[in-house]
Order: structure tokens, then sequence, then C-alpha cells
């Protein structure tokens, strides 16, 4: 099975960041995974992006002309790529600062629809930064293969010293997110 | 104290190819004087230029690296950071070091890089037979510059030491000729300094040497001498430009 | 859970795989998309207890590989396609010397100052010379994070096995992508001594590391020389792989990223009952001339995929000699090529054939 992920916001809200938690923690499942960083001019014009490859057969393709998944965290990112999400793909949206469309919602092959007030909640939690945590534990309940266990053990190895006090936000941000999305 | 010619140990006995009147032998002579003297042909590394002193390598009995045109000081970093105990020095012209490779001067003098340059000015390039170089004074008629240099369109004489005196991170920079016996001996006692300087770990050194070129000058070995004191020495002031020993200025 | 893989870009797996070949002199100037190596080098040579210094030039950065190289050391600089055009000087003077020089190459769409996206336009540039004079230089090809990390270990060996610069033509999808990688240590060679390093004299004759020979005849005897060991390394080193090429209907033939995009075209062209094999040229200087000729002596018909207008194809057709048909499919200004245009070029040629 390969599942192909875009994952877009505004700079800022921690896409990158995100992305490569969420490539990390596959990996460490011993799937395969693929990473890339959109960079350059486009990234700079306030749209941040990467994508996710991931499968259980090694991966030779890393591009994605549709996505099996978009997960989406502010509203010009929805308009800019609701196109390359396939039928009945799963959209993970950022409800607090994005709406859907018709075809989306209601059309032939309409998406399987997340709607995760991130920001609200994240703002909720006093810290606006974790939106990327929550939308990421909305994907793992939508899509498994991520655990809360794993997530933790990647970021306490990546914040360390006078940033370590940051992997417990980071860890109920997931917690909420998967929450969120069961409720 | 024996006052007979002895070639300086680490001076090889190759005759040189420089014209009749080139300052470049003398040059050649009081860095091997120097690191003869001090010991050093074991722990030291040149890099040579692209010029007439592309092969002063082969009159060295030491060490030598080649560097493309002007990346001499770039060369140079390599090898220093590699080595840095070892006695590093470029030397170079007017061409190679305030032309083609000012930039790589400007850095290397920049990050104190800590070696030496030995900088050869004889206002013209010799190599190439006799084109405008940097240094070339106002007027001073050259293959390219055959009615003069027109300071209107080919700009005036850069003269590096006080350039790079406002670079923080120089050391000691100094501008000798080799035109009399007494000049020449200030300017082995500035490269004797330089190498002081470097081997004290203090950072960039530099001794620029006013240098006759009396073929590209179209004079004789005699008046080329004599157009040293009387022409170059007003374009550029002789003495020390900037000395860490000295403090600040 | 593999606790030895870990997902880095291909840039940094790079750093860290020359840092752990004992590359401890890195010189570079910032140039996007390898920016994440130069930034990495950064960190990690002085870590090792090496040296990092950004240069005011790619010519500089160069010409400071050319320096510290000829101490001895283990050198390398990095940079994208237009600041490669800059080290073609020094890349020139350093295979004229003989100097061990790892180059890495994230290449850019070109000409001029293109654009940032991943492409294959110095091929030509890196297998032809590039620089003046004539010279080669051993080219390695990787198509993801993990080659690029091995490829660039093993650069350190083949500089130094064969005294000559060795330059890791990546693309910025190679450069970019993260993938897991396992960082395992190239196979090593017996290396001959460096009897020729510029390290003071004590207690021995004076060394010149120089490529300027101007004597009657000196320069010429340098370059029989160099030919020779350019013919060693042609018949031990050429490098390629080979997927399902045995019975395919077609060859396709690609390096890096393009490669990655064929086994895609491949696996769809599968679904309608076309079978495409693929040659990945591994080195690409030594371009696998015998396989790809042995290939066409089968009579099988080659299609050529590059992120290019097509220059490798040029080297294909070298190889093939009008044995068997060779198709193109390239795209010039960056960007990966697109697989149907890949699959309707293989439809074609395959009628053709």
């Amino acid at each position: 099975m390969t599942e192909r992920i875009i994952i877009a916001g505004f700079g800022g809200q921690g896409v990158m960041t995100m992305g490569k938690l969420l490539a990390e923690a596959v990996m460490c499942s011993d799937r395969q995974v693929a990473f890339i960083p959109s960079y350059g001019a486009e990234v700079r014009g306030g749209t941040a992006n990467c994508s996710v490859v991931l499968s259980d057969e090694t991966i030779h393709y890393p591009f994605l002309a549709e996505a099996d998944t978009l997960i989406v965290l502010n509203q010009p990112s929805y308009d800019r790529f609701r196109s390359r999400l396939r039928p009945e793909g799963l959209l993970v949206l950022n409800s607090s600062m994005a709406a859907t469309d018709e075809r989306i919602e209601a059309g032939a092959g309409r998406a399987v629809l997340l709607r995760i007030p991130a920001t609200e909640a994240a703002n909720d939690m006093g810290n606006v930064r974790v939106a990327n945590m929550i939308m990421l534990g909305a994907y793992a309940a939508a899509r498994g293969g991520v655990t809360v266990e794993t997530v933790v053990g990647i970021l306490q190895a990546e914040l360390t010293g006078a940033r370590a006090h940051l992997v417990d936000v980071n860890r109920r941000a997931f917690l909420k997110g998967q929450a969120l999305a069961k409720a | 104290m024996s006052k007979g010619y002895h070639r300086p140990a680490v001076l090889t006995a190759t005759p040189t190819h420089y014209c009749a009147g080139c300052g470049h032998g003398i040059a050649h002579r009081l860095v091997a004087e120097v690191i003869s003297e001090r010991g050093a042909r074991g722990r030291t590394i040149a890099v040579a230029p692209v010029g007439c002193a592309v092969i002063a390598y082969d009159y060295w009995d030491f060490d030598c690296s080649e560097a493309a045109h002007g990346r001499t000081p770039a060369v140079a970093t390599g090898i220093k950071r590699a080595l840095p105990d070892r006695l590093v020095f470029t030397y170079q012209g007017d061409g190679d070091l305030a032309a083609i490779g000012m930039a790589e001067i400007i850095h290397a003098a920049n990050r104190g890089e800590n070696f030496t340059t030995i900088f050869i000015n004889n206002t013209v390039y010799g190599m190439t037979s006799g084109q405008m170089a940097p240094t070339t004074p106002v007027h001073m008629r050259t293959a390219t510059t055959p009615h003069g240099r027109n300071p209107l369109t080919e700009g005036c004489p850069i003269r590096v030491c006080e350039l790079l005196a406002t670079l923080e991170r120089t050391a000691f920079l100094a501008r000798g000729a080799l035109n009399t016996p007494r000049r020449v001996r200030e300017a082995k006692r500035f490269i004797e300094h330089a190498f002081d300087t470097q081997e004290q770990k203090k950072g960039f050194s530099l001794v620029e040497l006013l240098s006759p070129c009396p073929t590209y000058w179209r004079m004789t070995p005699e008046e080329a001498m004599e157009h040293i004191d009387k022409e170059l020495t007003r374009v550029f002031p002789l003495g020390t430009v900037k000395d860490w020993k000295a403090g600040p200025a | 859970m593999s606790s030895s893989r870990i997902l880095t870009s291909g840039n940094e797996a790079a750093g860290e795989a020359a840092a752990r070949a004992g590359c401890r002199l890195y010189f570079g100037y910032p140039i996007t998309p390898q920016n994440e190596l130069t930034a990495y080098m950064a960190k990690r040579m002085p870590e090792v207890g090496g040296v990092f210094i950004q240069a005011e030039s790619e010519l500089a950065a160069i010409s400071m590989c050319y320096g510290a190289a000829a101490t001895g050391g283990r050198v390398m600089t990095s940079s994208s396609s237009p600041g490669i055009s800059l080290k073609m000087e020094g890349i020139s003077y350093a295979a004229g010397a003989e100097l061990p020089v790892v180059i890495i190459n994230v290449m850019r769409g070109g000409p001029g100052l293109g654009n940032i996206e991943p492409a294959q336009g110095d091929y030509f540039q890196a297998t032809k010379g590039g620089g003046h004079g004539d010279y080669r230089l051993i080219v390695l090809a990787p198509w993801g994070p993990q080659e690029f990390a091995d490829m660039t270990g093993e650069a350190f060996e083949l500089a130094d096995f064969y005294r000559i610069p060795v330059m890791v033509l990546a693309d910025g999808l190679v450069g970019q992508m993260m993938e897991p990688v396992v960082f395992r240590d190239p196979p090593r060679r017996e290396l001959p001594p460096k009897d020729w390093a510029l390290t003071g004299a004590e207690g021995r004759a004076a060394r010149r590391v120089v490529s300027f020979y101007i004597g009657a005849g000196v320069l010429a005897e340098h370059c029989r020389k160099l030919r020779a060991k350019y013919d060693r390394i042609e018949s031990c080193e050429t490098r390629w792989a080979e997927t399902d090429v045995t019975g395919a209907d077609l060859a396709l033939v690609a390096y890096g990223t393009s490669a990655r995009v064929c086994m895609e075209a491949a696996r769809l062209a599968r679904q309608e009952g076309m079978k495409l094999g693929l040659i990945r040229p591994q080195t690409l200087w030594p371009f696998p001339k015998a396989v790809v000729r042995r290939r066409a002596e089968e009579g099988m018909p080659m299609l050529v995929v590059e992120m290019s207008q097509g220059q490798m194809v040029e080297d294909v057709r070298l190889a093939v000699e009008g044995r068997a048909p060779v198709g193109f499919v390239g795209r010039g200004g960056g960007g990966a090529p697109a697989i149907a245009e890949i699959l309707a070029a293989a439809r074609a040629l395959r009628k053709k054939a």
C-alpha cells in the first residue's frame, strides 16, 4: 500500500516540521518513506508545502500528481491544492482558517473530510504553534500507522535542553487532534 | 662576518629566466635568505603565482604549490588551514594580486589568514608582454595603454597596502623597494618581520616590494632603478603601513 | 525499529558521509539547492576537528581545495550548477596536478542563473571536461539520499586511489528530498602513500604540486600518463545497475531522478502489457558503454530519459553505433520528465523496432 500526502499551510505554521515528523514516525515502523520539502521562490510567496510518500515497498517515484491525503492549514493552501486530492481522498482541514467548497463536500467522489479547528484548539492550549501537532494527531486518528508513543519518542530526541519542556505540550496537542478527529 | 657572496642554502643553483635588471631575482634571494637563516626549509610551503614568477619554485629548494591566476591566497589558505604550523607564503605580482586575485587577497587578509604574502609591484604585466597593471601609474604607456594610462577611463594605481590596512585582521603591512642596497636590506627586514608575524600567529602579513622591470618600462636597468625613486615612490610611499607590534595607529 | 536508519536529506547525508570518510577540510559558497550541505559542514567540521571556510567565491573555494589537497588531506567542496561553472577553473588545475578533491554538484536548471528546480543539464560539463584542457573526472550519479551518501564516501577512496578529482553529480531532488539513510563504510582500498604531498621538506627533497609543464614534450608525456590512468579507471570503475532488462521490449536509460521516474513509467507500462527495462549508469564517466553496446547487439531499442534537452543520449548513441534504435525524452529548464511522455515515446519506439 502506498499513500501520497500533501501538507500545506503558510510559512510559520510548522508544515515542514509536521511533514518530517510524520515521515520519521513512519520510518520508525520500518515502512518506506520519502519526504520532499518544497523549496525556493514559491515557499517565500507565503505558502509552505511538502509531500510525504509512505509505502510498504521501495519508493522509486517520490513525486505525486495526485494526493491520497491532503492536509491544509489555511485557505490559500486549500485553494491551491484542492484539485490535487484524488476522489474519495482524505482531507484534513484546519477549519479555524479554511473553509471547503461544494465539490469536496458533496460532489461525486467527495472527500473524506476531517474538519479540525486546530488553531482555536491550539490557542486554547496556550500555544498556537502546536496547531500542526493537532493536525498530525487528527491525521493519525484517521489513517493509523502513527502512534503518540512514536511521536513523543522522536520529539524527546530532538527537543533537548531548554526546549525539553515543549515535548509535553506537543504530546497533548497530538492527543487533542486524535480526540477531535474521533469526536 | 664573511662579506663574500654565498648562495643561501634554499636558493637553487638554477639560472633564472628573468630579464637583465629584473627585481624578481633579488626578491627570490631575500626570501631564500630569510628562510635559510631561520632554518625553516623543512617547514616552509610556498605558493607561486601566475605571472613572470610562475616557476619561482625552480629557484627555491622547499615545498611549493602553484595556483590558478590570482587564486594564490586561496591556495595558501587551504594549505595553512590544513597545516597551521607550517610557514606558508604566497609570492605574487601586481596582476595576480591586485587585478584577477583582488577578491582572494582581500578576503584572505580579512579573515586574518596567518600566512605571508610577498607582493612584487613592478606596475606592469611582464609575462604577457607589457600590459597595464592595476598599479600602473597614470600616464604610463603600456601595450594596452599606448597613449598612457588615462585616469578617466582606466582609473588610478591601486595602493594595496593602504587598501588592506583598512581591514581589522591584517597584522603587518609594509612597502619596500629593491632599487638600492639600503632599500634591499630594509626589504629583508620587512620580510623577516612578516615571517615573525606569522610564526607568532598574529595574522595576515604582506610585504609589497617596488621592483624594476626595465624591459617593459623600456629603460636600462640603471634608469629603472632611478625610476623607482623618482616616480614610483611618489605614487607608492615606502615604509611600514601597519604593524601589530607598533600598537594601534 | 532499525535505529541505524535516519531520515535525512541527500545534502546532509552527503555531508555526514564525507565526515565519516575522513573529510576534514571543506570549502564552499552558498547556492540553492545545496545549502543544507554547506550548513551541515559548518556545524560538522568543527565537531570532528576539521576546517570549514565559507569562501568569498566558488573560484576561491576550489582553490582552497587545491591547497588543502596538496597537503594530503581529504578535501571537499560542493555547489550547484552556476557555482560549478566557476569551479571549473580550479577543477582543471586539480586534474592537471592530479589532486584528489571531491566535488559535489547538486544540479539546478540552466543555462545562466536558470532556476532552482532539479535538473540534469550539467552532464556535458561534468563528463566532457567542463574546464579547459584534456582531462577527465570520475563522475558518480546517485538517485537518492542513500546512494548520495554511499557515493560521497566512496568518492574519497576513488580520489585517493587514482589521485584524481571525483565529482558526485546529484540533482536538486536527490539533494533536497529526505529518505531513510544508513551510513555504511565504503569499500576500503589499499591506498598508495601520498609521497607527493606538501608537508614541509624536512629531511627530504622539495616537492612541487603543479599543473604547469612548459618544457618541450613534458606536457605531452604528462597527458599520456593521465590517459593511461583514465584507461585504467574505464576498465575497473565503470558502474551501472540494470533492472528487468533481459526480455524487455525496450530499455530505458536514465540516471539520478530521471531513473526514478523511469521506474514508475516501467511499472505503469506493465499494466498495459509493455515491458520496459532500465539501464541506470551509476558512473557517468566512465560511461557504461559496454553494457549499452551489449544490449544494442541483442537488438534492444533504447529510450534515453533525461532532465535536459539531450546530453547523455549522445553517449548512448556512441555506444549503440546504430545497432539499435535510440529514442529520447527530455525536459529542459528543470523538473522531471512527464511519465505520459515516456510511455508515449516507448510505445512509438516499440512499434518502430
